[in-house]
């Protein structure tokens, strides 16, 4: 089954990216979705069901975390994956993340295998 | 600015710089010697900061020409942007905000370290000529220029300890200390 997937990334830059890493990763992908703010990622959520999240950390109107929490608390999203990839790479950080159910941490700068690795080990 | 926070910055720099050029652009950004200004001496080109605080706050800045910025982002998004101002478009400059971020990010985590927890802005671009910068405040900016192809990318630090530390996180509460026997 494809897998859709939302990439919330307040960068057009990084969404740009993320969608061509996804379309050479080694899983079938279906719809993906943007969204430049946490905000806007739960808009696109009410809409549309998807298989995984990769959220940024540094975003405004709501961040990484707050839309990881919002996710992990709505009963109907709880189950889908998100993988923070972000530039904040300190241990609190990464720590915070795991506690609020995070699937997995990425450090920007990143290259494309441990993007495709991360999903494949997934699904 | 003390020697050593000058030296710290100038590695962290440098090595945030050398992984985002080897892993997301795969080209060599070789580093030049680093120095002090007061005043950042930037007037023309695309210029990217972002904001600093915590116990030390300041501001990270990337700078080069519009040639320069059309080809980091064409290998950033693999997307072929020639050279000139005209090619200067959104793309190009969301791609050198986002460089900014990654690299002055991956400069402050290293800084973290030594100087405590720091949060980061969003970045600012801006692209034009015969502007001029300043900055509040009487401390140093520490410039690292680097050799890219044929172009020169500079990247600005400028920190200082608060004078007002803010809290990170409305809120939060730093834990008690505990001895330990």
């Amino acid at each position: 089954m494809p897998l859709d997937i939302l990439i919330v990334d307040d960068s057009a830059a990084i969404r740009k990216i993320l969608q061509r890493v996804l379309r050479q990763a080694d899983v079938d992908v279906g719809q993906v979705y943007e969204a430049g703010d946490g905000l806007e990622a739960l808009e696109t959520l009410k809409k549309h069901k998807v298989h995984l999240v990769l959220a940024d950390v540094n975003m405004p109107n709501m961040n990484g975390m707050q839309l990881l929490a919002e996710i992990k608390s709505d009963a109907e999203l709880a189950s889908v994956p998100v993988i923070m990839v972000t530039t904040e790479g300190s241990q609190s950080k990464v720590m915070e993340a795991a506690q609020l159910g995070a699937a997995g941490y990425i450090r920007k700068p990143f290259s494309a295998d441990q993007i495709k690795d991360k999903i494949s080990s997934l699904f | 600015m003390p020697a050593d926070l000058k030296d710290s910055i100038v590695k962290a720099v440098a090595a945030a710089t050398n992984e985002v050029f080897s892993t997301m652009l795969v080209m060599e950004a070789t580093p030049g010697e680093a120095y002090c200004e007061k005043v950042p001496q930037v007037s023309d080109g695309v210029v990217a900061f972002i904001g600093l605080a915590g116990k030390w706050t300041g501001t990270g800045m990337i700078s080069c020409s519009p040639a320069l910025a059309c080809r980091l982002a064409s290998q950033f998004l693999m997307t072929d942007y020639q050279p000139g101002s005209e090619a200067v478009n959104e793309e190009v400059l969301d791609a050198v905000a986002e460089l900014a971020n990654i690299i002055i990010g991956n400069a402050k985590n290293l800084l973290e370290e030594e100087l405590g927890p720091m949060g980061m802005s969003i970045p600012t671009v801006i692209f034009g000529r015969n502007f001029t910068a300043r900055s509040a405040g009487q401390g140093e900016w520490v410039v690292t220029p680097f050799q890219c192809e044929a172009e020169r990318l500079e990247v600005r630090m400028h920190l200082a300890p608060a004078r007002d530390p803010m809290p990170l996180r409305h809120g939060y509460q730093p834990p008690e200390c505990v001895e330990l026997r």
